[in-house]
This record gives C-alpha cells, sequence and structure tokens, in this order.
C-alpha cells in the first residue's frame, strides 16, 4: 500500500455549530422584520 | 424532504418571501462547511460558535433588507462574510496572538524561563550583601538618602521632606553617594554582576 504523505486538512467537514446556536439563529430570524423607509431601514424584533 | 432538492438561489428567493423553513434548509444544508471553515481557523469551538453566530445573523439582516443580489452563490458569499468576521476577530485580539507548534516554528524558541538558577540565586544574594556593606561604608548623610531613594522607593521630594533639606541637597548626596561608592568598588576591584 503507498503512504500518504500529505497532511492531513485542517478543515473537519462533520463538524457542526451547536444547536444552540442553529435554534437561536431561527428564532432570531422569524422575530425579525425590516422595514425600509426611503433611505433608512428600521429592524423590529418581535418578543 | 423535496426541499433539500432545491438549489440555493430557490431557498433564498423563498426565505426573503418570508418562507422561514427555507432558512432552515439553507443552514442545514451549509453549517457543516461554514463551521468546519470558521474551526480550521480559530481552533476554539465556543469562538467558532460565535462566528458561527454573528455570520448568519448579518446573512439573515441582509436578506431581511433585501440587499442580496448574488444569486446562485450563496455559499461562497456566506465564506466571504465568516472570512471577514475571522479577521475581525484576529484584529481585536491582536495583543494576545496565539502559536501554534510547527515544524519550523518551536514554541519553546518564544516560552524562556525567566527565574534564576540556584547559582544566579546565589550570586545576586552576594551582590546583595556586598552591595550593603559599601552602603554601610558611606558617611551618614549620603547613606540615608540612597537608602530612602533605593530601599524606600521614595521621591527626592519626599527625602527633602524627612530629612528637613532641599530637593538639590539630597539630589547632591545621592550623586557624591554613588560617586563614593563607584570609586571603593573600582579600588577594591569589586565585581558586582550577576
Amino acid at each position: 500500500m503507498a503512504k500518504i504523505y500529505s497532511k492531513k486538512s485542517l478543515v473537519i467537514k462533520s463538524m457542526k455549530p451547536s444547536k444552540e446556536i442553529v435554534s437561536f439563529l431561527l428564532s432570531y430570524s422569524k422575530a425579525l422584520s425590516v422595514i425600509k423607509v426611503e433611505d433608512q431601514s428600521f429592524e423590529i424584533i418581535a418578543n | 424532504m423535496a426541499d433539500i432538492q432545491l438549489p440555493d438561489a430557490l431557498l433564498v428567493k423563498k426565505y426573503v418571501e418570508g418562507d422561514e423553513n427555507a432558512l432552515t434548509v439553507l443552514i442545514n444544508r451549509h453549517q457543516s462547511k461554514i463551521f468546519g471553515f470558521i474551526y480550521s481557523k480559530i481552533s476554539d469551538r465556543d469562538i467558532s460558535n460565535d462566528i458561527f453566530q454573528d455570520t448568519f445573523i448579518k446573512v439573515i439582516r441582509t436578506l431581511k433588507l433585501k440587499s442580496y443580489n448574488e444569486e446562485g452563490k450563496f455559499l461562497p458569499w456566506v465564506m466571504r462574510i465568516a472570512h471577514n468576521l475571522i479577521i475581525d476577530h484576529y484584529r481585536k485580539n491582536k495583543k494576545m496572538p496565539m502559536f501554534r507548534e510547527t515544524e519550523e516554528f518551536s514554541i519553546f524558541s518564544i516560552m524562556t524561563d525567566d527565574s534564576l538558577t540556584i547559582e544566579n540565586k546565589i550570586i545576586r544574594d552576594q551582590v546583595e550583601i556586598d552591595l550593603k556593606k559599601l552602603i554601610e561604608e558611606l558617611p551618614a548623610d549620603q547613606k540615608e538618602v540612597l537608602v530612602m531613594r533605593m530601599y524606600q522607593d521614595m521621591s527626592f521630594k519626599e527625602i527633602s521632606e524627612v530629612t528637613g533639606v532641599s530637593i538639590n541637597t539630597a539630589l547632591g548626596r545621592m550623586r557624591y553617594a554613588l560617586m563614593n561608592m563607584r570609586k571603593v568598588i573600582d579600588k577594591h576591584q569589586i565585581i558586582l554582576t550577576n
């Protein structure tokens, strides 16, 4: 068998962010609404 | 399950139009790649989570603001945001750089033990004993000023107040004390080095 001399990739593809982070992002997205008025934009976060 | 087959561009469009599930699919689809990319640069799970969160907060805000116009290039766009946040993170932590041991660079080249060896400690103690003997030989007024300045860390103003002489006189006494000590050191060829 040929030896593999290349270094292992630093990117670990199976790594995932914590579930809390993903859950927070989805909740944040649902709560956030952005209203654009002329040149200005307003962000509203519903509780 | 059908949504998983949808291209990113369509999911982005659906999300912008108000379909929150589209974001869930996008995050599930790309989370490993994005998080893996961040972790490869940061090597800290908690900080990587923070950067991942900040990345998607930017993504969500930009999409909700309808400012996103790179259809078909969703992942590279998110990666670029993550990359910029990683750079920001390193800029903020410039004072505390992280060193990684590699073949060319050894961590021990910057980690040194500054504490004295036993031999150096003995020498230092001996030097201090010699120095104290020299100070004892000084005239009382010079000795008083030198001890206050060097051992009690008093300012010349404080010394002048305590001894009742002017600052200039105290400075002069200090100067003469040092000159006298140098003379004795030269005369007797005393070595006061560590």
